[in-house]
């Protein structure tokens, strides 16, 4: 019989089991993690609505599953599921829809949308149409399932439904930071020994016309569109905004003793979480970056790791003129003298910015980093900042020892999340 | 250390809803047992306005008021009101280890314009240019922030400086119940010391009207308290209410010498299959579960009933099983206020708790019956309307 295993603070340690990714690159890990080490973009031109007018018109959607009619939570349920499906039949944990611990989803914010809108308004004969005449029909039956698929809760909900988790699912709103905060809670759920297994997933399918311009009012967003692939360019100095993104990744978390008492592959460990709320600005980083530094400190300490030994940061890397020189600023603080050896690169220069499911899709591809001491290029890297004077690992895929690796994600509202993560322990 | 060191202690407690702002314009509204409700605004719906607030007492500064709709500006204004009611408001050493846990749902939209659109695009001969167009000239940049969840827990980092943590749990009844579980199982465990949760809701929104008429909740006039809408009459009549909690470790409480309102000893969250399962005897079971602990005679149940059928009707017959224990349901007096209605009926628990006693019944059916004593015991049902299950207990800390 194998020995308890505690952490530097006498927890139980929590290793992952299993690994689900939808991206616009493909479905499936190893399929992305092909194309993510060869430097693919999975970022096109917008076909699933009309993009005249708009100043942005790439996105990373996912066109290979059908989306008629547009929907956010409808599509973020369906990716969240092929994620969840992978990562857990590769655990070997549970039945199939018999998953033995709770539920943590990053999901994007919820609200009734165009297309709903219009048909309730079409279903009327007003000329004038406001929502007095929206609620009237609303409260048709016709319209009766749209209670249950606006529900804030009731994307979540309804996977917890399907993959038969226990308990109470939580569906998490962190903005970008919200995948990561996923994994945080399941981590932690862990920790206090409430459970043996837990299942967290981001997932985010809300690339769709309002949420584009919103986007934009708010120069968020690149408005290099030709080519599409070259639209994200994270860390360069000709950066001009994030590509928004679909995509969902699921990780069965796990107490280490109890993977290796049911004999589960272990591809990983969650070694340490760290937060640190920024009150500086809605959609701006305080210009000191003490929020940045301070929960990339905490999360360090939470593994009982120093500076020195982390080999790879996977950066929150949006590509906005503002997070990337942040990001660096932080990083370069925390790291010291280190930050010359580590290396840091972007995913979203392949897959865009997944918004909600970007901090579990990269603690995702962070852990396959480690397994496969490979690290994921930073593309459309042509034009350095030397602001910010790191190894970006520009353009190739770079082999590299990886013992640890930080996962930052940051978000509006001030949310700050960093994951770190390593291979399993010996 | 103490067995009763990790015990999680309610030190700060901010209401705002139709009642007014503060323990006390709640405690006499609820003594007086008089409803404020608006059936004629939202005809035919019903709703309890929120009384005038004067934001800038706890939002000193417009541009921040500016940057949020309302359900941010009251659940700000009641997080304002924690943090003051529990002495740590401006001592940033305090809220620097601060975790946050709000229970949101989401923004506002600006209707008007959605109206407008709409009805536009009614003629237009190419509707999707027209809506891409109207789009970008009619939204508001700042409206999009008010519409992202998190947001609220973000504006309360900017104002007051909380920066510990910050998350926000999405979504109806059981987010209030979750967040409420989450932050005191952290802190039950040394992961935390002090947390504030809570949530906010406006109910004077078509927008969000519009939600609950899918599910054909949203209750229409004639108002009745809470248990006289049975199945005939069920509804949800959205309140507009704020409800934020300080809570936290015995320890971190007696080191800063703060005085605890109660102790929140029990709480959890279940999911029935409401499709095949029986709700009443879900209920049943997690009541069963806590009645051995509550003393005859010393307690009580505040109920977050929703007014919506079935689960209301259900949560009656199973707290009809509970015996002779007096049952409130403060929605009938304050209206719903969904994410938050859990987290303000735990502070109004142990409002209760800390003076004593409990204030009359609001109910025609005679379910809620008239009760004097000394009140030291408080169960409170997170009942929702659609999915989930939440049950805490508060007692004398």
């Amino acid at each position: 019989m194998s020995k308890s295993m505690q952490d530097h603070k006498g927890r139980p340690v929590v290793a992952v089991t299993g690994i689900g990714i939808v991206t616009s690159l493909g479905i499936g890990k190893d399929d992305n993690w092909k194309k993510l080490t060869a430097g693919e973009s999975g970022i096109h031109e917008i076909t699933r609505f009309p993009t005249e007018g708009l100043r942005t018109r790439v996105a990373g959607t996912i066109d290979f599953i059908p989306a008629d009619p547009l929907c956010a939570p409808a599509l973020s349920e369906e990716f969240a599921m092929l994620a969840a499906d992978e990562a857990i039949g590769e655990s070997g944990i549970g039945q199939k829809g018999d998953f033995p611990g709770p539920l943590f989803v990053a999901v994007p914010p919820v609200e009734v949308e165009w297309p709903q809108r219009i048909e309730l308004a079409s279903a009327t004969n007003a000329e004038t149409i406001g929502y007095n005449e929206l609620l009237r029909m609303a409260e048709t039956e016709r319209f009766a399932p749209y209670y249950e698929r606006f529900l804030y809760r009731g994307t979540t909900e309804r996977l917890a439904d399907k993959l038969g988790t226990r308990g109470s699912p939580i569906a998490l709103s962190t903005a970008c930071a919200s995948g990561a905060s996923a994994i945080q809670l399941g981590v932690e759920a862990i920790q206090r020994g409430e459970t043996d297994v837990a299942l967290s997933i981001g997932t985010d399918g809300s690339v769709n016309t309002e949420a584009l311009i919103r986007f934009a009012l708010l120069s968020a967003l690149s408005t290099s569109n030709e080519p599409p692939s070259a639209a994200p360019k994270p860390f360069a100095k000709n950066r001009d905004g994030f590509v928004m993104a679909e995509g969902a990744a699921a990780l069965v978390l796990e107490n280490l003793d109890h993977a290796r008492a049911r004999g589960a592959k272990i591809l990983g460990v969650i070694a340490g979480c760290g937060e640190m709320a920024d009150s500086f600005h809605r959609t701006r980083s305080s210009p000191d970056a003490k929020p940045i530094i301070g929960c990339i400190k905490n999360a360090l300490a939470d593994a009982g790791i120093t500076p020195e030994d982390v080999d790879y940061i996977n950066a929150h890397g949006t590509g906005t003129p503002e997070n990337d020189k942040m990001e660096a600023k932080g990083v370069s603080a925390v790291l010291g003298e280190r930050v010359r050896d580590a290396l840091i690169s972007s995913n979203k220069s392949m897959i865009g910015h997944t918004l909600s499911a970007a901090g579990a899709i990269e603690a995702a591809f962070s852990l396959l980093t480690i397994q496969h001491q490979r690290i994921p290029p930073t593309i459309n890297y042509q034009v350095p900042d030397p602001e910010i004077p790191l190894d970006v690992v520009p353009n190739t895929a770079r082999d590299a020892k990886v013992r640890y690796a930080i996962s930052n994600s940051f978000g509006f509202g001030g949310q700050n999340v960093c994951l770190v993560l390593t291979g399993e322990p010996h | 250390m103490p067995d009763d060191a990790r015990d999680v202690l309610i030190t700060g407690i901010g209401l705002v809803s139709c009642l007014g702002e503060g323990l006390d314009a709640h405690w006499d509204g609820l003594i007086a047992a008089k409803p404020i409700f608006d059936e004629t605004t939202f005809a035919p719906y019903v709703v309890h306005p929120v009384a005038p607030i004067n934001f800038d007492l706890q939002i000193p500064k417009k541009g921040d008021q500016r940057q949020m709709e309302p359900w941010q500006r009251i659940g700000c204004y009641a997080a304002g009101l924690a943090l003051d009611d529990a002495g740590i408001k401006g001592n940033n050493e305090i809220l620097s280890h601060v975790d946050m846990l709000v229970a949101a749902g989401g923004g506002e939209r600006d209707t008007a314009v959605d109206g407008k659109i709409l009805t536009d695009l009614r003629t237009a001969e190419n509707p999707k240019r027209l809506l891409n167009e109207r789009l970008l000239s009619d939204l508001r940049p700042t409206l999009s922030l008010a519409q992202l969840a998190n947001l609220l827990a973000g504006n309360i980092s900017i104002v007051f400086n909380v920066i510990g943590s910050s998350r926000t749990f999405m979504g109806e009844e059981l987010a209030g119940v979750d967040a409420l579980r989450i932050a005191a199982k952290r802190i039950a465990a040394g992961q935390s010391e002090i947390g504030l949760v809570g949530g906010a809701y406006n109910g004077q929104r078509w927008d969000i009207l519009l939600q609950l008429a899918f599910g054909r909740e949203a209750l229409k006039a004639p108002y009745q308290p809470i248990w006289a809408r049975g199945t005939e009459h069920a509804g949800i009549a959205a309140g507009s209410l704020g409800a934020f909690l300080v809570i936290e470790s015995r320890t971190h409480a007696e080191a800063r010498g703060a005085r605890a309102y109660a102790k929140l000893t029990h709480i959890e969250a279940e999911r029935c299959r409401r499709d095949t399962d029986s709700l009443e005897a879900a209920i049943s079971r997690m009541l069963n579960a806590v009645k051995p602990r509550l003393a005859s005679g010393e307690s009580a149940v505040l109920s977050s009933a929703t007014g919506a059928a079935p689960a209301t009707p259900a949560e009656r017959t199973a707290l009809e099983t509970l015996g002779t224990i007096p049952v409130r349901a403060p929605g009938s007096v304050l209206g719903h206020g969904v994410e938050a209605q859990f987290p303000l009926n735990v502070g109004l628990a142990a409002l209760a708790i800390s003076r004593g006693s409990l204030w009359p019944a609001l109910d025609p059916t005679g379910f809620e019956q008239p009760w004097s004593g000394a009140l030291k015991q408080v169960l409170v049902t997170g009942i929702s309307a659609w999915r989930g299950e939440g049950l805490a207990l508060v007692e004398a800390a």
